[in-house]
């Protein structure tokens, strides 16, 4: 373990605080994932990872090489807006294949409407599996 | 002083994303279905990259955070490849 | 020349995207970033991605403040969830849209799955409706109409 001592107290609380933030976002966001009880309720649990957790982390990591090198230092944005473009995109296309499984097996959550709905389609929870 | 609050803090979240590792392992094992374990797979991959950046903040070099940026790339190719195989039950049509 | 340039959205965020990389402003660099980033831009054409067109660049701040807020809030709602004991209300909703954009549907599946509370589902184009999956709602229908009025009317007054 290197040592710190080169940076200002200030900066080290609020790295220190953006980092156990994130970490336990995740942390939270992973317990989600364990306990949720259906698929289409666990996919949004990784979600607060993605969002809050990189947030987070990657600010107090910009922070902390922004002091010790004296500059600004913004390549983890590149990280971030990757994880923003990226994880809708996997999710939905998680989302549908499980849809699509689903169906395959005739064990509809939601079925197909018939005809274009005027408002909304009939409302059911996921029958517990 | 900002050593003593640096090195608590990275500990404590290294434990923490260490747990959370374990967590996402145990839905991965657990399932029960395909999908469940491709869910917990991408997101082992999203705690593995805030853990490597974690380590680059420790070391204080910036080395680590190119292999988070592979390991972010990788998550997305994977979790698309086999949400792909979900889907049909092969890759390459 | 006019393919290079077809798309000057991404070929400035690869530019951005290679000088971040390299960590360096030198001449050398932006020559190398705009050679990618021109590679990058005639790649986009020749596959002819559908070219975003914004009617009201204005609006964009409004949308991502307004995205930024439901984060919030969406994040702390699942946050309690995760970790207390309340069984969430979880549903699908089936949404009609009206709007027919496609770059404008890509915003709105990207907003509403990166917002942790809801997930996009499945689109189905033949009806023009949208199921989603809402993990913690007591009254579906109305959550859609929400949806609707905040952002829907946005996005459709950004891409016409």
């Amino acid at each position: 373990m290197s040592s710190f001592d080169a940076v200002p107290v200030w900066a080290a609380l609020l790295v220190g605080a953006c980092l156990v933030i994130g970490a336990a976002i995740t942390l939270a966001g992973t317990i989600g994932l364990a306990r949720f009880g259906t698929f289409y309720q666990r996919i949004h649990a990784p979600t607060l990872g993605s969002s809050f957790g990189t947030g987070f982390v990657l600010l107090a990591s910009m922070l902390f090489f922004s002091v010790t090198e004296t500059r600004p230092v913004l390549h983890e944005l590149l990280i971030l807006v990757f994880v923003i473009v990226t994880t809708p995109v996997t999710l939905m296309l998680l989302a549908r294949a499980a849809l699509y499984r689903d169906r395959a097996e005739g064990n509809d959550v939601f079925p197909e409407p018939a005809a274009p709905p005027d408002g909304a389609g009939p409302e059911q929870n996921e029958p517990p599996r | 002083m900002s050593t003593i609050i640096l090195t608590v803090a990275i500990l404590f979240a290294e434990l923490l994303l260490g747990a959370a590792l374990c967590v996402a392992c145990w839905r991965l094992l657990k399932g029960p279905r395909a999908q469940d374990r491709v869910l917990a797979l991408d997101s082992l991959y999203l705690t593995a990259m805030l853990l490597f950046l974690t380590f680059g903040i420790s070391s204080g070099q910036t080395l680590y955070f190119e292999a988070a940026l592979v390991i972010g790339l990788l998550s997305f190719v994977s979790t698309a490849a086999l949400a792909k195989f979900l889907m049909r039950g092969e890759v390459i049509e | 020349m006019r393919r290079v340039l077809a798309h000057p959205l991404l070929w400035l965020a690869l530019f951005a995207m290679w000088l971040l990389l390299a960590r360096s402003l030198a001449p050398g660099q932006m020559l190398l970033a705009a050679i990618v980033a021109s590679i990058g831009s005639w790649a986009a054409s020749a596959v002819e991605a559908p070219q975003p067109r914004l009617r009201r660049p204005g609006l964009v701040v409004k949308l991502v403040g307004r995205v930024l807020a439901d984060i919030v809030v969406s994040n702390i709602a699942v946050l309690k969830l995760a970790l207390g004991r309340r069984e969430p209300r979880s549903k699908f909703v089936a949404i009609p849209l009206e709007l027919r954009d496609p770059n404008g549907l890509a915003v709105l599946a990207s907003i509403i799955t990166a917002t942790p509370g809801s997930a996009w589902i499945n689109y189905n184009a033949r009806t023009d409706t949208v199921l989603v999956h809402v993990l913690d709602t007591e009254d579906g229908d109305a959550w859609g109409q929400a949806l609707k009025r905040t952002y829907e009317s946005l996005l459709l007054e950004i891409f016409r």
